[in-house]
């Protein structure tokens, strides 16, 4: 078991997803802090794209400002590698196969679990093509973090077999973003799962309140949540620390 | 493991969300193939309703003028809804209707290939919509009335750049969001596998034609054929039947915008590399960190 499998012994995880460079590294990095204080349970790095094409408006718009500060992959490399030194949260990248097949997989691979990255997730990775970056990042010790969708079903055995840290669950179709309900039966899913991995399994897309992630904890070993953070993000700017931490912690109770 | 290569391009990155769709695309996409009943549906369609084949014009002025080759002009532009579009569109559309959809959805630039779908899915009475830059709705916004006036509904795509590649981004999403009764129908040789083979093979009529009508005016091949290269649909078109004759140039020409040493170009084989972007492998303008940069184009 990995650092990463770790996060969910004896307990619900929860998992939060920020936007690095949103509104700058240098508010990321305090989000960081806070977050791991307020009870998070592994933090999500995203790396921004342009073009983001499995996020909903929400995270896509956080990209866009992240990219327009001028946020680069090499600067957020600085910015975990400074976390590390105060830090030992398990840490996830979650970014776009061309950011890193851009800087070179292997290049990308060493630099990440230097500054001390756990896990990455590329939700335009496949099962089909994850042969390029999968056994890359697993010789550095970088758990490669397989994604399952309501539309995966036969495909569910193989995928969880060949998963490493946990396993992504994606509670509904579309893209990233707050749903008000989610209809998916995520139970059959994740039995389905369970056939085949002995890994945790977390559920993401589309939770933001309490109520639901006391709902999907019940299904699963944690919780993921992206969009309802980033528009916190988005609405509070560079005061964004204490909302972000207040929210982490109400999502964690809920969990508890 | 991974499919639809082409040499090192290609593939199939997209989210796992849509990678069911891949699947039931690529079997349906195979068994149409193989099936005479699919082929000769399609053929009628092509003839009778596209105005196939379409003309291979000898073009007396412009061969006098450049003094060189004799010049033929493959009239793509006479094809019902006025370009090649509608080749990949009947074939894709009559494909998602033996496969049980009612909705297709598409991206447009200049809005050709909007026009043609939205044309295609009133023929075969589904559901249309069709997602399009802002920026290209405004500048192209004749062919937005003709989508609307066919009964498409046309989504202005302000994220990103508000142009075709996020309006490609958009329609993934879109498709991500509702697979049971859509189909996507692609409009370029791009896109994660098995689009990029669908839409060669949908396209194939043009040189195919261009092959016969060559030789009956000529009573030999080309010399070479010239295609513009945008998304590549009509290049590989009418490219396709010449691949296996190397006495056959085959060049293509990129936008250069205003000048392939600018970054207002739209010259992605000639300034781009190698990168992964909407579901394949293959060459991108970018910077240095992977970041898809805008191409330039004075229509879309």
């Amino acid at each position: 078991m990995s650092r990463v499998s770790d996060i969910f012994r004896e307990k619900k995880a929860f998992i939060p997803f920020i936007t690095c460079g949103d509104p700058d590294l240098e508010t990321t990095e305090k989000l960081v802090f806070a977050m791991e204080e307020a009870g998070a349970d592994l933090i999500e790095l995203g790396i921004p794209f342009s073009d983001p094409t499995a996020e909903g408006p929400t995270i896509e718009k956080a990209s866009m400002r992240a990219l327009a500060n001028g946020v680069t992959t090499d600067k957020i490399f600085e910015m975990v590698g400074r976390i590390r030194q105060r830090s030992s949260i398990p840490l996830a990248f979650m970014t776009y196969a061309n950011v890193i097949f851009s800087y070179g997989t292997e290049k990308f691979a060493a630099k990440a679990a230097g500054c001390g990255i756990d896990a990455i997730i590329l939700p335009d990775v496949p099962f089909e093509e994850k042969e390029e970056f999968a056994p890359v990042f697993g010789v550095v010790g970088i758990d490669f973090i397989s994604l399952i969708a309501p539309t995966s079903a036969e495909r569910i055995g193989n995928i969880a077999q060949e998963a490493s840290g946990f396993i992504y669950c994606v509670s509904s179709l579309g893209v990233t973003g707050v749903r008000s309900e989610i209809t998916t039966d995520i139970g059959s899913i994740v039995a389905a799962i369970r056939k085949s991995s002995s890994l945790p399994v977390a559920i993401g897309f589309g939770i933001s309140t309490p109520e639901q992630a006391k709902q999907m904890a019940l299904l699963a070993d944690g919780v993921i949540v992206g969009s309802a953070i980033v528009r916190l993000c988005e609405t509070h700017g560079r005061e964004c620390v204490p909302h972000v931490a207040a929210y982490v912690s109400a999502m964690k109770q809920a969990l508890a | 493991m991974s499919k639809g290569r082409f040499g090192v391009h290609g593939g199939q990155y997209i989210p796992e969300t849509l990678m069911s769709a891949l699947i039931e695309l690529e079997e349906a996409y195979t068994a149409c193939k193989n099936d005479q009943a699919f082929q000769s549906e399609l053929a009628t369609l092509f003839n009778q309703y596209a105005g196939r084949p379409s003309s291979l014009y000898f073009a007396e002025k412009m061969t006098r003028d450049l003094g060189g080759a004799k010049i033929y002009l493959k009239r793509e532009d006479l094809n019902h809804t006025g370009s090649h579009k509608i080749n990949n569109v009947l074939g894709q559309t009559l494909l998602a209707k033996k496969m049980g959809k009612t909705r297709i959805i598409a991206e447009t630039g200049a809005g050709q290939h909007g026009v043609a779908t939205a044309t295609a899915a009133a023929f075969f009475g589904m559901e249309c919509e069709i997602f399009m830059g802002r920026e290209d709705t405004e500048r192209q916004a004749l062919n937005v009335y003709r989508m609307r006036l066919l009964g498409a509904k046309v989504h202005a795509v302000s994220s990103g750049t508000a142009t075709l590649k996020d309006a490609v981004s958009e329609t993934m999403r879109e498709w991500s969001k509702r697979i049971t009764d859509t189909h996507y129908v692609l409009g370029s040789a791009m896109g994660p596998h098995p689009f990029p083979t669908i839409v060669r093979d949908f396209q194939a009529v043009i040189s195919q034609e261009i092959k016969a009508q060559c030789l009956e005016k000529e009573g030999k091949l080309p010399s070479a054929v010239v295609a513009c290269l945008g998304g590549g649909s009509n290049a590989i078109g009418a490219f396709y039947h010449f691949i296996d004759n190397p006495e056959v140039r085959l060049i293509g020409c990129e936008a250069a915008g205003r000048g392939i040493h600018t970054p207002e170009t739209a010259a992605t084989i000639a300034t781009g590399r190698l990168g992964i972007y909407h579901g394949m492998k293959s060459y991108f303008c970018q910077d240095a960190y992977g970041q898809i940069a805008p191409v330039y184009s004075i229509s879309a």
